[in-house]
């Protein structure tokens, strides 16, 4: 793998406390343009809390996230996807009443410029941007390899296509840095697979991408860099064959079964 | 063959007052066409946005209040020495001021109350509703109080010197109102199919998932509250220029619930939902009279409709035929029924 550049996010020092618990405790980590770095550590480690308080969901106590040089914290989450910084959710998030074509044109919201006075008056030139976004949006489809499913409700998807959609809206709203909150969990082997595949293609398309993701097979093998926490502090940073030496990661995340495997 | 349907309803809607004779019948074809603009508007809130206002009726009674005393002309202190005149003007003109009122009116109560949403948005629009009322009855000056305005002149368009219509009687207004209902039904279907109406749409879905791709949750309730506001002026601009009298009880509380009535039964976030619920509860109560039963019995038997249609078809009854359809047919989402696909060739 290439040696990434610049840092792209900086987290420093960020804290999130819910009432007297705290759940991340000055977490401290960069993620470089164009890697892909995966967050692991048990359940309750704060992962989901780190991605929501990066993307705006959630209020940092303490700490600065900066993304491209601009500050993200106390930003609404439209604002930090308008610097493209897009996430998908842990448990599975689409628009379920809709379509799969109609989900991805809602996910293309900040491609599209149409004035709510042009639609009302019926333009043209709306005419023409919403062609335009079925394209795009087909496009996108074609990417993620849910083409064919294009007029179906999304409720009514087999979940592994499901989650696929996911990423396809999280893609239409075009992110630099795209935020995967456990991609996988719950698929099976072979759609795990062609899911990678799949991600493989996100960052050939120069998308950096910050994973969290309990699957390890996966993660060993697709991260540039691996950042593992625990109780909310991180307890190892670095390549993911590092990572799975690491000691105190065994300890704590990967479980004595899995240590003397390793060792 | 959707587009067949669409032309045969329209037509059929267009040939009304050729053979229905009764004044009476085109009278109460004219009021629930004016109701289903109304209900068409709230759709566009309580449907696509999933806020419910339970003051609508506000937004109706700004209009019909404000097209009237525009064309009324009006005198009124708004400090001891400050005396602010208008003379009559066109009604067209009182129209216009009362879409534009109504629809900073629905600006000024989205951005104060879509801050803290559910809730408190309805408790703040049942307010909103109350507050106007009290003011319409209690400003005698400007309103008459509950003297009403009385003697409201029709629409009039006119070229001058070359021709001039006004629209006086029952046929003149029917088909003042259908083509109204057109517009209104024209925008909302435009704008639900637009950028726009997917990002209240998925407002209303997934929240979270809405703004996670950039849409700015504020913006596009406000949005859809000023044009529902607008829809909703319009409608009782028309209102005051048929009935030519307004007095307060146009804000009674009784009509927001008729109008909300017509979306949740007819299917909310349908565009054929309000119109078909509106014909459903603008007629009912007239078909039910005709059954010479006692009037108690009829509000029962309206009452108890209500209650079934409710239990059996709890999303109302455009997404039940189009859950129907759909069940028939092959696994296809599209967009429900036949109004609702042809309302894209409408709109386009």
């Amino acid at each position: 793998m290439n040696e990434p550049v610049a840092a792209a996010l900086s987290v420093d020092g960020l804290s999130i406390r819910f009432g007297g618990v705290t759940a991340v405790e000055s977490m401290t980590f960069d993620v470089k343009e164009g890697e892909v770095l995966s967050l692991i550590g048990p359940n309750g480690a704060g992962k989901t809390s780190a991605f929501n308080a990066i993307t705006g969901y959630l209020p940092a106590a303490a700490g600065s996230i900066v993304y491209r040089g601009t500050p993200l914290n106390g930003l609404k989450p439209s604002r930090i996807a308008a610097l493209g910084v897009v996430r998908t959710f842990q448990k599975t998030s689409v628009f379920a009443g809709r379509s799969v074509l109609d989900n991805i044109l809602i996910g293309l919201h900040l491609q599209s410029r149409e004035h709510p006075l042009a639609i009302i008056l019926g333009l043209p030139s709306v005419a023409r941007e919403e062609r335009r976004l079925v394209e795009k949006g087909r496009e996108v489809l074609r990417f993620v390899g849910i083409e064919s499913r294009e007029s179906q409700l999304a409720s009514s998807l087999a979940y592994g296509e499901l989650r696929l959609l996911e990423v396809a809206v999280a893609l239409a709203a075009r992110p630099t840095l795209l935020l995967l909150d456990e991609p996988v969990a719950g698929m099976n082997s072979t759609e795990t697979a062609s899911f990678m595949e799949t991600l493989g293609r996100i960052r050939a398309s120069g998308v950096t991408i910050l994973l969290v993701e309990h699957d390890m097979k996966m993660v060993m093998r697709i991260s540039d860099r691996v950042v593992c926490l625990n109780q909310g502090r991180i307890i190892a940073d670095g390549p993911p064959a590092e990572i799975q030496r690491h000691p105190e990661v065994i300890r704590a995340y990967l479980g004595e079964r899995h240590a003397r495997v390793e060792g | 063959m959707k587009r067949l349907a669409t032309a045969a309803f329209l037509a059929f809607l267009f040939s009304i007052p050729l053979w229905v004779g009764s004044l009476y019948v085109l009278h109460v074809l004219i009021v629930t066409g004016i109701f289903t603009i109304a209900a068409m508007s709230l759709n566009l809130l309580l449907g696509y946005t999933g806020q419910l206002s339970l003051g609508h009726v506000a937004f109706f009674g700004i209009g019909a209040y404000v097209s009237s005393l525009v064309s009324l002309g009006f005198s009124v202190h708004l400090a001891p020495n400050w005396l602010v005149t208008l003379d009559p003007q066109p009604v067209w003109l009182g129209m216009l001021w009362a879409i534009g009122v109504s629809g900073v009116c629905g600006w000024a109560l989205g951005r104060i109350s879509f801050k803290v949403r559910g809730a408190y948005f309805v408790i703040v629009t049942i307010s909103f509703a109350e507050v106007v009322r009290l003011v319409a009855l209690n400003w005698d000056e400007l309103t008459q109080g509950p003297m009403a305005l009385n003697n409201i002149p029709p629409l009039t368009v006119s070229i001058p010197g070359l021709f001039e219509f006004s629209f006086i009687g029952k046929v003149a207004n029917y088909y003042l109102v259908l083509i109204a209902g057109i517009v209104a039904y024209v925008v909302i279907a435009r704008l639900v199919h637009s950028r726009a109406g997917r990002a209240m749409i998925a407002l209303k879905e997934n929240e979270p998932l809405a703004t996670s791709v950039g849409i700015e949750v504020t913006r596009y309730l406000v949005l859809s509250a000023v044009v529902s506001a607008a829809i909703a002026g319009a409608a009782g601009a028309l209102y005051a220029q048929y009935i030519q009298i307004v007095d307060p009880n146009i804000f009674l509380f009784i009509y927001t619930v008729t109008m909300v009535i017509m979306v949740v039964i007819g299917g909310k976030g349908t565009l054929a939902g309000p119109i078909v619920g509106g014909l459903i509860f603008g007629l009912l109560p007239e078909a039910l009279r005709s059954l010479h039963i006692g009037p108690e019995l009829q509000w029962v038997a309206y009452g108890v409709l209500m209650i079934v249609i409710v239990s059996i078809l709890p999303a109302g009854i455009v997404p039940a035929l189009a859950g129907w359809r759909r069940a028939r047919g092959p696994a296809k989402a599209g967009l429900g029924d036949a109004a609702e696909a042809a309302a894209r060739q409408i709109a386009r």
